[in-house]
């Protein structure tokens, strides 16, 4: 055991670490002075906790702990890959496991142990290596004190230490219970990327085998012994509340154990799902709808154009004013359905997907209180058309852009005003200042053409539908704005879309590059089939860069269109897992086209009219483009790849059909009748 | 009532309500949650299992309807990944979060089975499961890669496969027929 003043020494690296701004947030493993990390250190037995995210059992086994959830980016083989570049054990033999709720794994950049904003990467950068540095600095001296030498003698490699001198040789784990009793380095030397073995390599996921075999566990499969099922009845009406309810025909039937009111509404309670589901059809409800039972996508609709319709600014150049409005309202979208069951302590599950609804954990609150009524866990699952329903959503925002072009063709002024509903100030209200919320403009804020006078205007407009952070966040409506509008401008210009944006980034060497390397691989201004036509947009989003071209099969007489081929650069700075990268990026675009060509929310009497897959279709296989992935190879810090590519795909598509029809799409989702 | 089928190569009953659709048979009544709730109106295919053999969604499907037939679901599909859908998955690094690649496995398997070496279009045609995380690019590639991998060895894999092979022997393995 590690002698008190040891013990202090890593208690205050720990409070140091956490206490700093950025960067060195490597906490060490204090015994007992956290149930939580005691609890995740249990097993396998007898693994030796090297520092809060690496462990180290006899057989060599590696454990490396995920403060990250996996939802399918794969963060599990990305982050233990940066431990592992600096451990040197050999990959075949490394685990993960999730680590529970603890200070020691707040994320540096959010301040809160949390999933989202493309941020684990970018954050677990320095902290992971730093971790797996440490641990083999650790094993080292362990190593070195065992056959007396200077541990600078000696170096660690393929899950072992060596003394080249004396060619001794002992494995990670018959050193780590030693190395865990050693102190902790104060300071590690991490690798010149030049020695990276494993960063920048295409990895195999570590997740995928109990992906294939039904074995990965969601929220969903959770079982507890007694455990009850439910489905909550929720009013259709946003704001709305029971007014009353006879649960008399509920009851009755079959497996249904009770019914009970929650905040959230009426929970049905069987002992099984289906039965749950009979019981929630048999409920009688009279609805309290309140203040927005009158609501409807018309009444947003004319709410959010009135407030972009304010007098331009002054440009003496020519104008070019467009309205533009984003996609009303599109869901977040989790697939798998969370459950909590009564005892609230840790349940660890595999994966989950999220693509935004995660960011609230409203259906946690269903299960509690549940369970609480029935003294006894109880699994709530949503289902489709709860989800479908009940989601927070994609804010509707419009906009209105107008530009001054030169007598050369080159902006001279832009202006943008911006009218969006607040996701922050459905989480974070405090940080909107002076009634900006940032997720609103980011994406037309920071545009990049270097345009001399430009001027962004925004009003945060209020509507009573809950929101949320849907893939790529604001990013996702105003890249389509920005850059739907470029295109207008080089056309206004008589330039080449392509060319008109090269030299608007002269300046900007990163977009460039993304740029360039989409355009250069898609072919750009090569004869296309008949029918086939190339758009092309760009968005740094989330730090990361991305360049698409989409080539779209446009055939108006029969309204038709296909997404054939996205060609996409990204920059996401150096890249960690090109495979995982390359994964994203497909599904990003996927995701992308999805929300632009297909699935709209509307309201009517204050209520999603959209329940299923049915009415709310989405990108399926036959539709699927083929995505072609192209990576800068920089040597910047790396930045995140959940989000980034989702905002170019809609405007290179929109571009595109501009190239085939001459018709611009300034609403999304896309319409026939706006193209044809 | 009580309703016998044969699940996963074993005879199973389960004495539950007779329009209760085979995947909340599964999912609550028999705790085998590799088969996964989406939709629960046959739109998705995350709930995809066979039933004498062929790819049908089980949200559908009321268990009345499966009395003495055989159904094999994800965790019947092979022993430790054998199914060559399921190498080539493993190979191409298919899933993402992987919700609905049981489904999108079975929907696979029940092609391969019918379509030894199936054209692109066949793979659109069979493939109606929803995917958000946008896997669809690689499982076209794993589909292609699995039809030449049960093409190399078209007995499927190790024991407690419970499906009728592909191959032309109609070799039946795991107590299935």
């Amino acid at each position: 055991m590690s002698s008190s003043t040891t013990q202090v020494d890593r208690r205050v690296f720990l409070k140091t670490g956490l206490a700093g701004a950025t960067g060195l947030v490597l906490g060490f493993y204090l015994p007992g002075a956290s149930t939580a990390l005691a609890d995740a250190t249990a097993a396998p037995a007898a693994a030796a906790v090297l520092n809060a995210w690496v462990r180290v059992a006899p057989d060599d086994i590696v454990t490396i702990i995920i403060s990250k959830s996996e939802m399918g980016q794969g963060v599990m083989t990305s982050l233990s890959m940066l431990a592992v570049e600096e451990l040197e054990c050999d990959w075949k033999n490394v685990r993960t496991e999730f680590a529970p709720a603890d200070k020691v794994y707040i994320d540096p950049v959010f301040g809160m142990q949390g999933t989202g904003g493309s941020q684990s990467i970018h954050s677990g950068w320095e902290p992971m290596r730093r971790a797996g540095a440490t641990a083999r600095e650790m094993l080292i001296a362990a190593a070195a004190q065992k056959w007396g030498v200077a541990a600078s003698e000696c170096h660690a490699e393929n899950g072992a230490v060596l003394h080249a001198a004396t060619n001794r040789r002992a494995t990670f784990g018959s050193l780590a219970e030693a190395a865990s009793k050693l102190p902790v380095p104060a300071d590690v030397k991490l690798k010149d990327p030049s020695q990276f073995r494993l960063i920048g390599k295409p990895t195999q996921r570590l997740d995928t085998p109990i992906k294939v075999n039904g074995r990965a566990g969601f929220g969903i499969d959770v079982r507890r012994p007694g455990m009850l099922h439910a489905v909550v009845l929720r009013c259709p009406v946003f704001g709305g509340k029971v007014a009353s309810f006879d649960a008399t025909k509920a009851k009755a039937v079959p497996g249904v154990k009770d019914v009970v009111q929650i905040s959230s509404g009426i929970a049905v309670v069987a002992d099984n799902t289906w039965n749950a589901m009979q019981g929630r059809n048999a409920l009688a409800v009279k609805w309290d709808e309140g203040p927005n039972a009158a609501l409807s996508s018309d009444t947003i609709r004319k709410q959010f154009g009135r407030k972009v319709k304010a007098a331009d600014l002054n440009v003496n150049a020519v104008k070019a004013g467009r309205d533009y409005a984003a996609a009303t309202l599109v869901k977040a979208d989790p697939f798998a359905i969370e459950r909590m069951d009564k005892n609230q302590g840790k349940i660890i599950i595999d994966g989950n997907s999220a693509f935004g609804r995660r960011g609230v954990s409203d259906f946690v609150g269903d299960a509690v209180e549940t369970s609480k009524a029935m003294k006894a866990p109880v699994q709530v699952t949503w289902s489709r058309e709860d989800d479908m329903q009940h989601d927070y959503y994609r804010p509707t925002s419009y906009i209105h852009l107008s530009a001054g072009l030169g007598a050369d063709g080159w902006p001279v002024a832009f202006t943008a005003r911006i009218a969006c509903d607040s996701v922050m100030s459905w989480f974070f209200p405090g940080t909107i200042t002076n009634g900006l919320d940032t997720s609103s403009t980011e994406g037309v804020s920071d545009i990049a053409y270097d345009i001399p006078n430009i001027l962004v205007d925004y009003q945060l407009v209020k509507s009573p539908i809950p929101l949320g952070f849907w893939r790529s966040v604001g990013a996702s409506q105003n890249g389509f704005f920005s850059e739907s509008f470029i295109d207008e401008l080089a056309a206004a210009a008589k330039k080449d879309p392509y060319e008109f944006r090269r030299h608007l980034l002269a300046k900007s060497p990163r977009h460039l590059a993304v740029l360039n390397l989409a355009a250069e691989k898609a072919g750009w201004g090569n004869p296309l089939p008949k029918g086939v036509y190339r758009g092309i947009a760009m968005l740094r989003s989330f730090s990361t860069y991305v360049a698409e071209v989409a080539e779209v099969a446009v055939d108006s007489s029969k309204g038709r269109l296909k997404v054939q081929r996205v060609v996409c650069a990204v920059d996401c700075g150096r890249p960690v897992n090109p495979a995982v990268i390359e994964q994203q990026v497909m599904g990003a675009v996927i995701y992308g086209l999805t929300a632009g060509l297909k699935s709209e929310i509307t309201i009517d009497k204050g209520r999603v009219v959209q329940t299923n897959f049915d009415d709310n279709p989405v990108v399926r296989m036959n539709e699927a483009p083929v995505v072609e992935v192209h990576i800068i190879q920089s040597t910047e810090g790396p930045t995140g790849m959940g989000e980034p590519a989702v905002p170019p795909v809609t405007p290179a598509v929109c571009n595109a059909i501009f190239a085939a029809t001459g018709k611009r799409i300034r609403r999304l989702p896309v319409r026939t009748q706006d193209w044809t | 009532m009580v309703i016998r089928f044969t699940l996963n190569g074993k005879s199973q009953s389960v004495d539950v309500n007779p329009s209760m659709p085979l995947l909340w048979v599964l999912r609550d009544t028999l705790n085998m949650t590799g088969t996964k709730f989406g939709c629960g109106m046959a739109l998705c295919g995350c709930c995809t299992v066979h039933i004498n053999g062929e790819a049908m969604r089980s949200c559908v499907m009321p268990i009345s309807a499966v009395g003495g037939k055989k159904v094999t679901t994800i965790e019947g599909l092979s022993a430790d990944h054998g199914h060559p859908v399921q190498q080539a998955w493993i190979e191409m690094d298919v899933p993402q979060c992987g919700y609905c690649q049981s489904g999108q496995i079975m929907s696979a398997a029940g092609l391969l089975a019918k379509e030894p070496n199936p054209t692109d279009d066949d793979i659109d045609d069979a493939m109606q499961n929803i995917c958000r995380c946008g896997t669809y690019q690689n499982i076209r590639k794993a589909i292609h890669r699995a039809a030449e991998l049960q093409a190399a060895a078209p007995a499927p894999g190790a024991g407690g496969n419970t499906e009728a092979s592909p191959s032309a022997s109609g070799t039946v393995t795991g107590g299935a027929e």
